[in-house]
């Protein structure tokens, strides 16, 4: 175990590289940039290739295009970029084309505020590139975090062949803390299935009995396959609408029916808790710091810290909300995750949200006359 | 210890940045916890910049600083900015050329930082690890040895010598 | 009976084709798989990629590595295939518009870059796939669904835009002379860097109809005559030239390729024992 001062986008970086990132794709962005130039630095030196795009666009497909040849590849952009990226997203989906994009978010909409934090992404993240489908989306809250959640993001990749969406705040991706490089043995790294059967047998989207993950061959290996972002049947050929269904089920039930093994979540005081702040990235911090002031003054009050936030960990949150009388989620911006809490938790308690947009963390300070106020109420 | 927050300020290109870094490194050489952050405009140079840096024994949960307990400002722009962020009792450190601002709740170091950098080592740039010597000197924040050790850490290949000298012209005007 | 090129190289379960009645996309096809097959490259080194338009079907009917992405991107994603695996011969399938007009920033960059791709555009003049719209290949004048009044737009010379974005292949042929473009695109495979091929091949459905070209043979010797190779078009006078355009080869300088430069930063950098 090694103890770095690292700078939370530097982490993404050598998580990635650890994860086993051979490409990388993308165009300069603030505050994403530093991923951009360090991969450019690294790269090389595992025999692996950096390549700066004309767009972001590009930056995508290029990232897709390097994992069709069996490579870990990523792309990383920030609000703007991020909207140019859905329509390749949106392909890799389909593609089933395993890659990891990450979007250190700001302010927005458009080029809004380019260095300030925000965590307004939220939904973008779920629903961002048109049509049916489901998503992956992590949201590390420190530089330690990051470094461990890219690993994991590119093992969610390989895993589900899906691409996977890593959300940063730009305070984290930002900032220098400690961080203990894990030794190789706690680290596991999952690599795409690659067929078993002989070229001629293959198909390159059908899947075993039990499995809802096809078999992955690289470009260039004997298994000549075709991928098109048209809705195909398990050859991988166009298809007509009679496919459609059974392929967007399988492509959203991939994920959904694998909640469990896919969400991550931090439970912080919430034993005796009667009240909840659900909160996420850097904001979850400073929510920490209130419980903590505010466990002093005898309020029972704990935290719940979705790392997975897409799909939600719905039931955690259902038990969650049976649990406590009162959630309130905190994040920046004008209430997005808070309506996916609400939603499943709303029922069985009251949800409120507290947010804000002007690009500044909120405090503990803050969390703390908020939680107070509905307590006195 | 308990939580200390630093604000190092001054123009874009006057190595704050670095400054924090190296402070918040040495801190984890002494096997505390720290945080440095910053934030910057538009301009990468000039305007008024400014790193930060937490400092705690315990883990660090907020990882922005609000009020300081030390402002470092080598700039009249960015001490008028920062000065009202820095909590009441706390230690302001300023580059000579700065008049003293008008707070009497505060302790404040008015110290020849630029110029010592300029006549006694020649190198203009090296104004921030003289700082780093002053702030230390005065706050005692972390071990001599992991100062040195850390600015050795970061500064670049062929100024080991001269950084190492600055920081202690920093000790010395400190003192 | 299906020729030993179609048994070879296309995949006879996603035939037939749904390019129209006297579309030329099914000659300039058959004119790269020809060419793959006279330099014997091997099937599984072959990437085949399109983007989206008539043209780009293409992909699913052959037996490569196929990727039919989406609209413009073809480039982009064929750029990451390549830098990945630089042994791979990677070919873009693109048409006009997807090349030039949604596709344009794309196709700049990589001629640019000299990455190793050979891309054939096939030039139809017009969107056929969504039915007939003008392309920023569209004569002047002409007509399209969305140029009811006759198109104001001025048109793309593309291999002048190829050559003056740094392609290091250049070259222009038709549908109508095959054997000619089959050559060409040979040559384009043949050299290490960024190919341009541009195939003119006719829409007799909409562009066709929309602008009174006659039956699909009248389009297909349309083609044939307005296609005047190299030197003989010095000869002609300026009102000569009206309406015609020059085959042929335009520009075959090899310069240094963007995997092969990558290769040499790779080979300086990379660490001990590196992966």
């Amino acid at each position: 175990m090694t103890i770095k001062l690292m700078q939370g986008n530097e982490a993404c970086v050598e998580g990635a590289l650890r994860a086993g990132m051979r490409f990388y794709a993308g165009y300069p962005i603030t505050p994403s940039t530093e991923i951009a130039e360090i991969a450019s630095v690294e790269l090389p030196k595992y025999g692996g290739k950096f390549i700066q795009m004309e767009d972001e666009i590009s930056g995508m497909a290029a990232a897709i295009g390097a994992s069709l040849t069996g490579i870990k590849s990523m792309t990383a952009t920030s609000g703007p970029g991020f909207s140019l990226k859905q329509e390749n997203l949106g392909f890799a989906i389909i593609g089933e084309i395993p890659c990891v994009v990450v979007n250190v978010q700001r302010g927005g909409p458009s080029t809004g505020l380019p260095t300030a934090p925000s965590q307004g992404d939220i939904m973008q993240a779920r629903w961002g590139t048109h049509g049916d489908h489901s998503i992956i989306a992590l949201y590390p809250n420190s530089v330690r975090e990051i470094y461990d959640t890219t690993i994991r993001a590119f093992n969610l990749a390989e895993k589900y062949r899906t691409p996977v969406i890593l959300l940063l705040d730009e305070i984290i991706g930002h900032m220098r803390e400690k961080i203990e490089i894990p030794d190789d043995s706690e680290i596991e790294i999952i690599n795409r299935k690659k067929p078993t059967c002989s070229p001629k047998e293959y198909k390159a989207y059908k899947v075993k009995d039990g499995d809802m993950v096809p078999e992955m061959a690289p470009f260039g290996s004997g298994y000549r396959f075709h991928v098109t972002g048209l809705v195909h049947g398990e050859t991988g050929f166009p298809a007509g609408s009679d496919k459609s269904e059974s392929l967007l089920n399988r492509l959203i039930r991939k994920i959904e029916d694998n909640v469990d093994d896919i969400c991550t979540y931090d439970e912080y005081m919430l034993e005796d808790a009667d009240t909840a702040i659900v909160s996420f990235g850097c904001t979850s911090r400073s929510a920490i710091a209130a419980i903590k002031n505010l466990r002093k003054e005898g309020y029972k009050i704990g935290m719940f810290r979705p790392i997975t936030i897409w799909p939600s960990p719905e039931k955690k949150l259902i038990e969650l909300s049976k649990k406590v009388n009162r959630i309130v989620v905190v994040e920046m911006n004008a209430g997005q995750y808070f309506l996916e809490v609400d939603r499943i938790a709303g029922k069985n308690t009251q949800v409120e949200k507290y947010g804000r947009l002007n690009g500044e963390i909120i405090t503990p300070d803050e969390i703390i006359s908020v939680i107070k106020e509905g307590h006195n109420a | 210890m308990k939580r200390k927050e630093f604000r190092l300020s001054g123009s874009g290109g006057q190595g704050l940045i670095t400054a924090g870094i190296i402070l918040a490194e040495a801190a984890l050489f002494d096997g505390l916890n720290a945080v440095q952050s910053q934030s910057y405009g538009p301009e990468a140079r000039g305007g008024a910049s400014k790193a930060e840096v937490i400092i705690s024994e315990e883990e660090i949960d907020f990882p922005k600083v609000t009020d300081c307990d030390v402002l470092l400002s080598l700039t009249k722009l960015s001490c008028d900015k920062y000065i009202s962020g820095l909590r009441a009792g706390g230690i302001l450190i300023i580059d000579e050329s700065i008049e003293k601002p008008e707070r009497d709740d505060i302790i404040t170091y008015s110290l020849p930082i630029l110029k010592t950098a300029v006549t006694t080592l020649n190198k203009p740039m090296v104004a921030n690890i003289i700082a780093l010597g002053i702030i230390n000197q005065i706050t005692k924040i972390v071990s001599k040895e992991s100062l040195e050790k850390a600015v050795l850490s970061r500064v670049p290949k062929g100024t080991e010598e001269l950084n190492i000298k600055a920081l202690k012209e920093g000790f010395i005007l400190a003192r | 009976m299906p020729s030993n090129i179609v048994k070879k190289y296309y995949r006879s379960n996603t035939l037939p084709h749904i390019w129209c009645h006297g579309c030329g996309n099914g000659i300039v096809t058959r004119c790269i798989v020809k060419a793959i097959d006279a330099l014997g490259l091997d099937k599984n080194d072959v990437c085949v990629v399109s983007g989206i338009g008539c043209s780009s079907r293409a992909s699913g009917y052959l037996d490569f590595n196929t990727l039919h992405t989406t609209h413009g991107r073809a480039l982009a994603f064929a750029t990451g295939v390549k830098l990945a695996n630089p042994k791979l011969h990677v070919i873009v399938i693109t048409g006009d518009g997807d090349s030039s007009a949604i596709g344009g920033n794309h196709l700049i960059h990589a001629c640019r870059r000299n990455i190793d791709i050979t891309t054939i555009v096939f030039n139809n003049n017009i969107y056929g796939m969504t039915g007939g719209q003008y392309s920023p290949t569209t004569p002047t004048g002409e007509k399209g669904t969305t140029a009811p009044y006759g198109n104001i737009d001025p048109n793309f010379d593309l291999c002048s835009l190829a050559k003056a974005a740094g392609a290091s292949y250049v070259a222009r042929g038709t549908a109508y002379g095959a054997v000619q473009l089959q050559k060409l695109i040979e040559n384009g495979l043949k050299n290490k860097g960024f190919s341009f091929i541009e195939a003119i091949t006719a829409c007799p459905t909409y562009y066709g109809r929309k602008n009174k070209k006659g039956s699909v043979v009248n389009m297909m010797e349309l083609v044939r005559d307005s296609a005047v190779v190299n030197n003989a078009w010095e000869k002609l006078s300026d009102e000569q030239k009206q309406g015609k355009f020059i085959v042929g080869e335009f520009y075959n300088e090899p310069r240094p390729e963007y995997t092969e430069q990558y290769d040499k930063i790779i080979a300086q950098y990379r660490k001990e024992g590196g992966l």
